[in-house]
């Protein structure tokens, strides 16, 4: 059983009939035991930074996603669910994180980025783009590289540890677009919005065993 | 590289597909639920969902249509039309969209807008503007009570080019309030995208405004989908090279099958355009 973190932030139901799709049963739950008796888990998340970890917190859920990543089982974090596991994030100020890997969240708007032909970027990075996978990931087996997934922010994270980034996509910049450490797997792209391949990439990750 | 985005968009009435021809004369185009899964087969990428339901009471409709149709598509889901107040926007979220589209309410008080964008996230917040070319003043507006603070938001009658102006209640109420200062102000308060409706080029597929969408899009820095015109895969090419759109938005060519997503796609690759083939 995958247990997918409920904290009242973002479409968890998108998560979970992701899963279902590729035949993995999934729970969308805020129960701390269940949490930490699923095989593994998902932190999902959009929307800002802060106000997610506010309720992370108000759901009394910080220990529980510490002690599950510490547990070894497999975690895989999307969008703020990717951010959230840094030290800190510029967004509003500067605003702690769970600082489970070192590194800071930034924004994209003080890059002032340029597109090929010299016009300013759009912010949110809004669509779809490539993602570049490290070899032998074990989340993009049957996933050709360089495909196309779905983004939807305007803050990227910054890994202090660099052997920490599993892919990198270009936005006027290469970002870090996912990190691997241990039992983490984290993505800034929807994989559940992302139609066929992403579908890939949680199916490889419902395989996963600790 | 980020890819242009096509984007098919069912209007919605009554738990059908319809389209009709500058905001008027609808024709059924079928099933909203069998419709998207088909654009999810060919490979769309994003949908989006207008509900042009008269009435409030109907809500229910359209929450059941993107309830169903959440279930059978894995990309980005926007749904639009009626759109009030925050609870409308968390329902419309939970039945399974990814963004929500406000229009005559965002006019009505902005600050909804900033309110939702705060609530919710930016990523889902996009503001749809319908604009129409201001030739001469022949409507007479419904100008806003918050317009006495924001007069320069409002069309003068003597700008210099083209001006557009924004209209409300499905395209039936005109307000004097400047299209493009507009899409400037929403991204302020907070909007995370500008979905830019032309109204004298929708249903005509004569092409989009591109006039329109350009001073929008290099007006803001939010992405900017074109709509409003698209009758042939040139209209689409033009939209995001002389009409600088993010993403391009299209209804009858898509559901009619004149032409298919992928063929759309194939074009707007040979033709330079960075696109997503499946």
């Amino acid at each position: 059983m995958i247990a997918i973190i409920d904290y009242g932030m973002g479409n968890l139901r998108s998560v979970q009939k992701g899963f279902e799709a590729v035949g993995a049963d999934a729970i969308i739950t805020s129960d701390s035991q269940k949490i930490l008796s699923a095989k593994s888990i998902v932190l999902p998340g959009v929307g800002a930074f802060k106000a997610c970890m506010d309720n992370l917190d108000r759901f009394g859920l910080i220990d529980t996603v510490q002690k599950s990543i510490q547990s070894g089982r497999p975690f895989l974090g999307i969008c703020l669910g990717l951010q959230l596991l840094f030290s800190q994030a510029e967004e509003f100020g500067s605003v702690s994180g769970l600082d489970i890997l070192k590194g800071k969240v930034v924004g994209f708007k003080d890059a002032k980025l340029k597109s090929d032909t010299g016009e300013p970027l759009k912010i949110p990075h809004m669509g779809w783009n490539n993602v570049e996978v490290k070899p032998s990931h074990p989340l993009f087996d049957s996933v050709p590289n360089r495909s196309y997934f779905y983004f939807v922010h305007s803050y990227y994270v910054v890994p202090e540890d660099k052997t920490t980034v599993a892919t990198t996509t270009n936005y006027g910049i290469d970002f870090v677009s996912g990190v691997h450490h241990e039992n983490i797997h984290a993505f800034q792209f929807h994989p559940e919005k992302s139609q066929r391949l992403g579908l890939a990439v949680l199916r490889n990750f419902s395989r996963l065993s600790s | 590289m980020l890819i242009k985005r096509i984007i098919p968009c069912l209007d919605v009435k009554d738990g059908r597909v319809v389209k009709g021809v500058n905001f008027v004369n609808l024709r059924d185009a079928g099933d909203p639920v069998e419709i998207a899964e088909a654009y999810e087969k060919e490979g769309a990428d994003e949908l989006t969902f207008l509900d042009i339901t008269a009435s409030h009471e109907n809500r229910n409709i359209i929450l059941d249509v993107v309830a169903r149709t959440a279930e059978k598509v894995f990309m980005p889901l926007t749904v639009g039309g009626g759109v009030r107040d925050l609870d409308d926007i968390r329902n419309l979220l939970k039945a399974g969209a990814d963004k929500v589209a406000i229009n005559s309410a965002a006019v009505k008080n902005p600050e909804f807008v900033q309110k939702a964008a705060e609530r919710f996230g930016s990523q889902c917040i996009v503001v749809a503007i319908d604009a129409k070319q201001r030739k001469s003043s022949t409507d007479t507006p419904s100008i806003p009570s918050w317009a006495d603070e924001h007069p320069d938001l409002l069309l003068t009658g003597n700008d210099a080019g083209p001006t557009w102006e924004v209209y409300i209640h499905g395209g039936r109420k005109a307000t004097n309030i400047d299209a493009v200062k507009w899409a400037k102000q929403m991204q302020t308060y907070g909007a995370g995208e500008i979905l830019l409706t032309s109204m004298d080029r929708d249903g005509t597929k004569s092409g989009y405004d591109l006039d329109l969408n350009r001073s929008v899009s290099q007006s803001v820095t939010i992405p900017v989908i074109a709509s409003g015109g698209a009758g042939t895969l040139e209209h689409l090419y033009k939209g995001i090279t002389d009409g600088k759109a993010d993403a391009v938005l299209a209804a009858s060519i898509f559901h009619f099958k004149e032409f298919t997503i992928d063929g759309t796609k194939h074009y707007l690759k040979e033709k330079g355009v960075c696109i997503r083939l499946t």
